[in-house]
């Protein structure tokens, strides 16, 4: 369509303002939007209050959609639970019987755990998560990985906080609203997770990469021990998250590590538990310089060791 | 004159006699589906790779190109602050490239006043394909192969999905200018 001839504005001296008042304003407009970009890169969480104010006041449309969504998602799993019911059925009875059995071994290991640990004298203290609720939302326009969880500062959710599913970690807390938090998940590309395998103690870092992958990088180089298929689990290096939840399982070897799939697809759950800090004392003191921690004045001599799970936004 | 044809006396926006515009409904329309289209992606869970194009953005090049005149230049600075709120890119990042595309726009029409649909389609692709690309420059996050690599399905759908959302506009226009008031 051509455009109408508003932008000559005739002889009318009003319209010519408006119009040149337009262009200014425009013009202030990316001005201001570059100097609030500059001051996000250096303040991440700087405007933080209005973005969570802004998810609090969607977020009864939010809760609802999450509502219907896993609502429908359970509907279309009973729908293709009937597709070939029977030898469903079968292969799942034999799954069964052998998981009662393991079930009863671990039963058993359980309380022999119990048994040493008390002979050591640890305790092993149950944690009740913080909040248990929906993931309401994510920003899947944008290239950074950030979800919505229905459960914010009301419900006792603080920054920092790991978010987990039932079958393995989905993110860290990064921000709070009233009602509803912003999770930091595995797969954004600032994300850096203390890992190690689950059958030895290969100790290594799970980062995201942008891509849904996550890059394992092993600290200890030398001969890649990694095979395709080794599960990776949280090793609680850095205090934010409890040992041995499930992480990633390795799909493809690299030099340094592999590229391994995440275990719990956030878009697969429907509840998540957002889980208090494991070890705040930990986390205190890894954001503590060491230069103050040992109180010397002129900066030591020191090895930069990685961040656990250091996350600007 | 009963055996008048009924829609004689009106046009695509409804009957001509008694009945006018809705200034409000006028006015609001387009702000509202731009600020509506910022909000949708939030109610998707993408937890891979980013997988919908940018609405908001796409839903404002749509009217600026489909109905040239309508938004004011400086549009960018309201409805890119709202967008900010929810996109999940830096604060501050809608407001600067709305702006900006608005203003670009503006200097292209005054060089082609005349444009066919597939011209607009070219100005849209290129706009969105911009915006997608630097939003992977100042995401905040390091800019990685893998993360770029990951934006081809969302570029792809951006791109394709900017005639729908013409079309969109277009009906919403429709119903913008729909003569609901009795006079």
């Amino acid at each position: 369509m051509a455009p109408p001839g508003s932008r000559r504005s005739s002889y009318s001296r009003r319209a010519q303002y408006n119009l040149f008042t337009g262009y200014i304003v425009a013009g202030i407009g990316a001005l201001l939007g570059m100097i609030l970009l500059g001051l996000s890169f250096f303040q991440p969480t700087l405007f933080g209050g209005p973005r969570g104010a802004a998810q609090d006041a969607v977020s009864p449309a939010t809760e609802t959609a999450a509502r219907v969504r896993t609502g429908g998602k359970s509907l279309w799993d009973s729908v293709s639970g009937y597709y070939r019911a029977g030898s469903k059925n079968a292969a799942l009875k034999r799954e069964m019987e052998l998981a009662r059995i393991r079930l009863v071994e671990a039963d058993a290991v359980r309380t022999e755990n119990a048994r040493l640990k008390g002979l050591l004298g640890l305790l092993d203290d149950e944690r009740p998560p913080v909040a248990v609720a929906r993931l309401i939302g994510s920003t899947s326009t944008s290239t950074r990985r950030f979800a919505y969880v229905g459960a914010g500062s009301r419900d006792g959710v603080r920054v920092g906080m790991p978010v987990r599913s039932p079958r393995g970690v989905v993110g860290r807390i990064l921000e709070t609203g009233y009602s509803n938090a912003r999770v930091l998940l595995l797969t954004d590309p600032e994300s850096v997770l203390p890992v190690r395998r689950a059958s030895d103690d290969t100790v290594a870092f799970a980062e995201g990469r942008g891509d849904s992958l996550l890059r394992i990088r092993l600290i200890n180089l030398g001969i890649n021990p990694l095979k395709v298929g080794d599960v990776f689990v949280t090793s609680g290096a850095g205090g934010y998250y409890s040992p041995g939840i499930a992480v990633a399982i390795v799909s493809e070897l690299t030099d340094d590590g592999g590229v391994a799939r995440i275990i719990s697809d956030p878009a697969a759950t429907d509840f998540v538990a957002v889980e208090p800090i494991f070890e705040p004392e930990a986390v205190v003191g890894a954001a503590t310089p060491i230069e103050e921690e040992l109180g010397v004045d002129e900066p030591a001599e020191v090895i930069a060791t990685p961040e656990p799970t250091e996350a600007a936004d | 004159m009963e055996r008048m044809e009924p829609r004689a006396r009106s046009d695509a926006y409804g009957s001509r006699i008694n009945r006018s515009h809705s200034s409000v409904l006028a006015n609001i329309v387009p702000w509202a589906s731009i600020l509506a289209a910022s909000l949708v992606p939030v109610f998707f869970i993408a937890s891979a790779l980013p997988l919908l194009a940018p609405l908001g953005f796409a839903m404002l090049l749509g009217w600026r190109l489909v109905r040239p005149g309508l938004l004011p230049v400086w549009a960018g600075l309201p409805l890119g602050l709202f967008d900010d709120l929810f996109s999940g890119q830096p604060f501050g990042y809608a407001i600067f490239t709305w702006s900006v595309a608005l203003l670009v726009i503006e200097a292209i029409e005054l060089r082609m006043p005349w444009r066919s649909f597939s011209q607009d389609w070219l100005t849209a692709s290129a706009a969105l394909i911009g915006y997608i690309g630097l939003g992977w420059l100042l995401s905040g996050g390091e800019p990685t192969v893998f993360s770029l690599v990951a934006l081809v399905p969302q570029l792809a759908i951006s791109v394709i999905l900017f005639p729908t959302l013409a079309r969109l506009c277009a009906a919403l226009d429709r119903l913008r200018l729909s003569r609901w008031r009795r006079v």
